[in-house]
């Protein structure tokens, strides 16, 4: 068994992760306390940093140099390593970065939130750029989500995120580790002895139309992204009159609520977005026609429910049962939720 | 044999900064009046003869290549 | 016969034409005439071919002046945050070992911004070549002032000149670098006369020297000319380095203990998947599989009772320090080797290290939904009275208790439930450590479960899989499992079902 946090370093570590940086912060501790005992078992880089901003400009530095190298952290560590996520993106470097959520703004509380949605979803740092985000609800998918990353921050040349709460980092569950990845040769591209020594990375475009064509490339990007990897995980959805859209622990407590529904005889069922971006857009659509209702369930004030608004442009009301500063929502108050508004 | 040295100034490259014309020691070089392709007075060489081959006006240099250093030799 | 010979040219450091520069100008640099930087990148250029490292060489361009060093340096390069360069100078050299990094940073980037990232990357000893250029200004956004610039000195932000009380004394980084243990070499230079730039040369030559033998992380400080942003002639900012700026800022070597140290070296990572296996899988431990594992679990094991049809949820609660959530961790693991899906939800925090704790439990056999246990609790597992008063409205009308009698005084209960106690501190106390309590609580457990659930043959499974998992999770002090073994034993001999007063529903 293992708990979330520690799925996530072994399944980094089965995908080849070359080198682990960040500093502690609850409730993502034990990812930097896992990563300080098993990456140097395997002599792999860990490094301790000063802060966020020292431990991403590290993953920076080695992912550059054709490394797969990830961080992780909670909320407000995340914002001090929004400068940097720019940096990434613009300079298409790939990697991996996890974010534990707790409760905000400012330093907030430990307990669960999720309320840094839009700020891993949307960019979180400045210009215009988007991060494929995992969004794991359990300690078999922090491992996966972890172990998958890599190759999605590779195939696609940008730094991605895995974006869960405390609950899921801290609670246990058996783990079925996958096989260990060959190593791969560092990309062409990076800054390895033996590749071309033209190899630079920079997002500094000082001629408009420079910068323009660069950025169009980065928008093709993100919207091959949108064609390609949406994924979510439909739970009784084929004759839902009522779809639940919850992700991260909210989508386990939600799968209790719906079963408890379909005792009283109302037709609920469960989206859960695997991928918060690209949003699953497709599989929101194609419930439309059967569905009468979407309602978000989230920790936080409203943020997902945006997404889900937008995919379905508005056919159907889409409602929001929410909860913030660090309460779970219960399956009893989540039913009577529903209830009150089905 | 006998050797002697020359400063080679590519005016283009120069940015007239007069960093060098103080460096050397002999007075070898000094700013002009005309203008290079950037619109900037640059140096050139005024005393030739003086060059010792020091490099130090190549070391003072800003520029990558806006000063070079030639050695001659010639063979009795 | 006269034949020629160029002795001094462009270094082939430099790229043959700066491609990477918008045209047209591709020959010389976008830096303003009389600028330290050139200077300086031509030093660095002509090393790179002298020692043979344009194919190993990171040169990292900060933001600030020298943002774009990589349309000029013919090796890697990256252009790195503000201040940032350290952390990705760490990043670059621990990720090959052969490689060189060079960082190159100003007076803003380094000693005002990325301070932090720059003095923890010199405590580490990182194995770098840095360079730093101090030129008592802000150049690239137009002639503010630097953590370096002088008392009096005026920019367009101190327009009265720099004032000690109020915008603080110039920064001397050299100094703070030198009286750190772990870097190698520190030296400031100038780049005032042809003297001080020949021995300013000599510094970054041996600098790039020591990155290139491992010897770890060498500092150059370098007074730089900024005639344009200072507005000075060639001979005036000649002379305020020389005669201004190195007043506060002595030059010389500060610390070279390059010739003592051993090459830095880090460990050789292993991707061996055999090796990589056999440190994150778990090992085999004869009969029982005894971590997660690549493997799907033994099939073989399998209960019969009809208890385990359900899912079951249980919460375990306590004050910290009892062992709440070794109990509960315990108990999951028990779940895990019969092949239950469970989870495992400790609270976190604040809450954890001191007062309560407690902990939710999941066992099924189907996918198991949410993790929390708050509410329609099957079993309570309450090792203090406030635990048993908080949590013993979420318990099922049909649930369970077990409790630690030495201090739980069992209040009214439901007419469908039932409570087992057992005094676990108190008999823990006797067998010499109240660490055996959690133990002598799976006997009142096992005896419940034997008593009202568990078939024969089940109930002979029970007692095994406590010991499995006792044996599992306290394998890393085998000394302890005999005595819990016999505190298990010990629980469910004196474990006890409690006469209690029952509230018909």
């Amino acid at each position: 068994m293992l708990c979330g946090n520690e799925a996530l370093v072994y399944g980094a570590l089965l995908a080849g992760c070359d080198a682990y940086f960040g500093y502690p912060i609850t409730p993502a501790g034990e990812i930097i306390e896992c990563a300080a005992k098993k990456f140097p078992e395997l002599g792999r880089v860990f490094i301790q940093a000063e802060s966020e901003i020292g431990s991403i400009n590290m993953v920076m530095g080695a992912a550059a140099a054709g490394q797969r190298a990830m961080t992780a952290s909670s909320g407000l560590g995340i914002s001090l390593m929004q400068e940097a996520v720019s940096y990434l993106a613009g300079m298409e470097i790939p990697c991996v970065i996890a974010d534990i959520t707790r409760s905000g703004p400012g330093i907030g509380n430990i307990s669960v939130e999720q309320s840094d949605y839009f700020q891993i979803v949307k960019g979180g740092g400045h210009g215009g750029y988007r991060c494929p985000v995992f969004a794991p609800a359990s300690a078999q998918e922090m491992c996966d989500m972890a172990f998958r990353a890599f190759d999605t921050a590779e195939k696609y040349r940008t730094p991605v995120y895995i974006l869960t709460d405390g609950m899921i980092g801290q609670m246990m569950e058996s783990v079925i580790l996958p096989e260990p990845l060959e190593k791969s040769a560092p990309a062409p591209y990076s800054l390895t002895p033996g590749n071309a020594r033209t190899n630079h990375f920079t997002s500094i475009y000082l001629e408009a139309e420079e910068l323009e064509k660069k950025n169009e490339a980065l928008l093709a990007k993100y919207r091959e992204m949108e064609a390609n990897d949406q994924d979510a995980e439909l739970w009784k959805t084929d004759d839902a009159e009522i779809v639940l859209v919850a992700y991260g622990i909210m989508s386990r407590l939600a799968k209790n609520a719906v079963n408890e529904l379909r005792e009283r005889g109302i037709k609920a069922g469960l989206v859960r977005p695997k991928l918060l971006f690209p949003f699953p857009k497709d599989a929101l659509n194609a419930l439309v026609d059967r569905a009468k209702k979407f309602i978000c369930v989230e920790l936080s004030g409203g943020q997902m429910i945006e997404d889900v608004k937008l995919a379905i442009e508005c056919r159907r009301p889409v409602e929001l049962i929410h909860r913030v500063g660090g309460k779970l929502i219960s399956v009893e108050e989540l039913v009577a939720g529903v209830k009150a508004l089905a | 044999m006998k050797k002697r040295y020359f400063p080679k100034i590519r005016n283009d490259e120069c940015k007239g900064c007069e960093r060098c014309v103080i460096a050397c020691p002999k007075g070898v070089l000094a700013l002009g009046k005309a203008l290079n392709v950037m619109g900037l007075p640059h140096v050139f060489v005024a005393d030739e003869a003086a060059c010792t081959g020091c490099s130090l006006c190549f070391y003072t240099c800003p520029e990558p290549g806006a000063i070079s250093i030639i050695e001659e030799k010639e063979e009795d | 016969m006269k034949t020629f010979r160029i002795i001094k040219d462009r270094p082939a450091g430099f790229f043959a034409e700066f491609e990477k520069r918008p045209a047209p100008l591709r020959h010389n640099m976008h830096y303003c005439p009389g600028c330290g930087h050139g200077v300086l990148h031509k030093i660095v250029a002509e090393a790179l071919t002298d020692f043979d490292i344009k194919d190993r060489t990171t040169f990292i361009s900060p933001v600030g002046c020298a943002v774009f060093g990589y349309y000029y340096m013919d090796c890697f390069g990256i252009s790195t945050p503000h201040g940032r360069a350290p952390a990705v100078a760490t990043g670059l050299s621990r990720a090959h070992r052969d490689s060189v990094v060079i960082s190159y940073q100003g007076d803003g980037d380094l000693a005002a911004i990325g301070f932090n990232e720059f003095i923890h990357t010199v405590n580490r000893g990182e194995n770098l070549c840095y360079i730093f250029v101090n030129n008592a200004i802000y150049g690239m956004t137009g002639g503010q002032m630097a953590p370096t610039t002088l008392v009096g000195q005026k920019t367009s932000t101190t327009p009265h000149g720099r004032c000690a009380s109020e915008d603080g004394i110039p920064f001397r980084v050299a100094e703070i670098v030198a009286s750190q243990p772990n870097p190698v070499y520190v030296e400031r230079v100038a780049l005032s006369t042809p003297k001080e730039i020949m021995k300013a040369r000599a510094a970054i030559r041996k600098a790039i020297k020591n990155t290139m033998e491992r010897k770890g992380l060498s500092f150059v400080e370098v007074l730089s000319p900024c005639p344009v942003g200072l507005k000075k002639d060639a001979a005036g900012i000649s002379k305020f380095i020389d005669e201004e700026m190195t007043k506060i800022f002595p030059l010389g070597k500060l610390k070279d203990v390059a010739a003592e140290r051993v090459p830095v070296e880090h460990p050789v990572p292993v991707y061996d998947r055999e090796k990589v296996r056999a440190a994150l899988f778990p090992q085999e431990n004869g009969a029982e599989e005894t971590e997660s594992s690549g493997k799907k679990l033994r099939e073989d094991v399998y209960n019969e009772s009809e208890i385990f049809e359900k899912e079951r949820r249980i919460k375990v609660a306590g004050a910290g320090g009892q062992g709440v959530l070794s109990l509960a961790y315990i108990i999951a693991h028990m779940a895990r080797l019969r092949n239950f899906n469970v989870t495992y939800l400790p609270t976190y925090g604040p809450e954890m290290r001191g007062g309560t704790a407690d902990c939710s439990v999941v066992a099924s056999r189907r996918e198991i939904a949410s993790p929390i246990v708050d509410s329609n609790a099957n079993m309570l597992i309450v090792l203090n009275q406030p635990s048993l008063d908080k949590y013993l409205p979420q318990l099922k009308p049909t649930g369970v208790i077990v409790y630690d009698s030495s201090s739980v005084t069992l209040p009214e209960i439901g007419e469908n439930q039932v409570a087992y106690g057992v005094p676990a501190a108190q008999l823990a106390v006797g067998l010499g450590s109240t660490r055996y309590g959690n133990s002598l609580i799976l006997g009142a457990l096992a005896k419940m479960m034997e008593e009202l659930f568990l078939t024969p043959k089940d109930t002979k499974d029970f007692s095994d899989v406590v010991e499995a998992a006792l044996r599992e999770c306290f394998a890393d002090k085998p000394k302890i499992i005999a005595p819990n073994l016999e505190a298990f034993r010990l629980g469910k001999e004196n474990a006890f079902r409690a006469e209690t007063i029952k509230t018909p529903k």
